[in-house]
């Protein structure tokens, strides 16, 4: 298993660095859309509450970006077929496909944050990065997760571009809300607050609900 | 096959429902805050209540049909999630004239339940174009049948999540519980709740059967033509409803 999941990673690594397709994709996106609100709100800074929504749906547009693009190789050039093939648990797929799209998350992130509080953000950002990788970890582990299984369920519909944002978008709102709710007092005007527990809880119960659902059926959506 | 005991259970749920809106409109006390308009209360709440255990069943049958592969199985989470989803609509339209005439707008955005109810809606809004969208039966019906698990194991996350995010929680006139009901409401809206329950199932019933009844019909009329000469075969028609 650990193999298997090693090798997945190794040839989507090695996919991505000879295409740059996802993560470059991910972050323009995303600087795109920090112009966007800056002439849609009407603002040359923001914090607390805007701020965690601005940053807030600017990722999970961009998570749904990258959803599109998981297993599109796959499907295309006949990965599947091939993974079917080999001799290996078909779960060392879900786990491999789940550190990528978190990986690919956690890279976008820090490109991400770094452009926001150049552009946007107000007060200054050091004091809530502790609290900020924390809640952007544990909301990465839940779309990763969710992310996974809606773009395993979609890459094979006829509609896979239009089925994935509708999927994801609803599936992740509880993330969304634990993860602004958590943010919005460490990007506080006048400087971080503490973090609040019960967000935490909420998205580290979301990961491991999800986590253990995904884990159990996956495999169904493999089967040929 | 799915035809049997529908007569008692259609005359138990007509006699419930009029039952029901009898009691509603002759026996329980008008609120003493929100007169007549809180009636809606005993549509409103059985409404959303059945629709989200439907979804929930939708759910368990998709587990069933993915431990046994019986089709029958995705057949009745189908229809599960059909009717909960028709249901849903009619929990959001009531909820929304319910909270304009008690709070004076069409839409609340602090009243948790309703927020989640809209959530959840959304999300099972794409279970037909997703069946829609897969061509291959076979894969149509594994592929709805986890993204019903999914769903029905989102359905008390998003709750939960939602009713964490109000920070002062609204107050309530009524609790769900009926923990500061009168108990003459509370008989009322449990007379309804049982109604509405038997409503479902009654239409679950019909809907099975109606669509079982479909397909043995046009399996034999592909049997007739067959035996012609220029026997032309009519495709089925593809849809977003299981096929045995």
């Amino acid at each position: 298993m650990r193999r298997a999941v090693g090798a997945l990673l190794r040839k989507d690594l090695r996919l991505e660095l000879r295409t740059r397709e996802s993560v470059p994709a991910m972050v323009l996106f995303s600087l795109g859309t920090f112009v966007l609100f800056h002439f849609a709100l009407h603002r040359d800074d923001v914090d607390g509450d805007l701020a965690a929504g601005i940053l807030w749906v600017t990722l999970l547009f961009a998570a749904v970006l990258g959803i599109n693009r998981l297993f599109v190789a796959e499907r295309e050039e006949g990965g599947f077929d091939g993974f079917l093939l080999a001799p290996v648990d078909r779960t060392a797929l879900f786990v491999a496909k789940a550190a990528l799209l978190f990986g690919f998350l956690a890279l976008v992130e820090v490109a991400v944050v770094a452009a926001f509080s150049i552009l946007l953000l107000g007060p200054s950002p050091w004091g809530a990065l502790p609290g900020l990788a924390v809640v952007l970890a544990l909301a990465d582990a839940g779309l990763a997760v969710v992310g996974t299984l809606v773009g395993a369920l979609a890459v094979q519909t006829r509609a896979r571009d239009l089925l994935v944002p509708l999927l994801a978008i609803p599936l992740s709102l509880p993330l969304v809300i634990a993860g602004s709710r958590a943010t919005s007092p460490l990007l506080a005007p006048a400087g971080a607050e503490a973090l609040e527990a019960r967000w935490l809880l909420i998205l580290g119960l979301y990961d491991l609900v999800f986590g253990l659902l995904a884990y159990a059926i996956f495999d169904f959506l493999l089967e040929e | 096959m799915f035809g049997r005991g529908l007569k008692p259970l259609s005359l138990l749920t007509a006699a419930l429902m009029t039952g029901a809106f009898a009691l509603v409109f002759f026996y329980a006390p008008n609120d003493a805050d929100q007169g007549f308009i809180q009636k809606i209360f005993y549509l409103h709440v059985p409404l959303a209540i059945v629709s989200l255990c439907g979804f929930v069943a939708g759910g368990v049958f998709g587990i069933r049909f993915l431990q046994t592969g019986d089709r029958l199985h995705d057949l009745r989470s189908y229809v599960c999630i059909h009717l909960s989803l028709i249901l849903a609509v009619g929990a959001l339209v009531t909820g929304s004239i319910w909270a304009r005439a008690a709070w004076g707008h069409w839409w609340v955005w602090d009243e948790p339940t309703l927020v989640s109810f809209l959530i959840v809606f959304l999300l099972y809004a794409c279970y037909q174009p997703l069946r829609f969208s897969i061509e291959d039966s076979e894969r149509q019906a594994r592929y709805a049948a986890v993204f019903s698990i999914i769903a029905g194991a989102f359905v008390p996350l998003n709750f939960m999540a939602v009713r964490a995010a109000q920070s002062l929680a609204h107050p309530r006139v009524l609790s769900t519980t009926g923990g500061n009901m009168p108990g003459s409401m509370f008989f009322t809206f449990l007379v309804s709740l049982a109604g509405m329950t038997c409503l479902f199932v009654t239409l679950w019933k019909y809907e099975l059967a109606s669509k079982h009844a479909g397909m043995q019909l046009r399996a034999l009329r592909r049997r007739l033509l067959a035996g012609d000469d220029d026997g032309w075969v009519p495709a089925a028609r593809r849809s977003a409803a299981p096929q045995l």
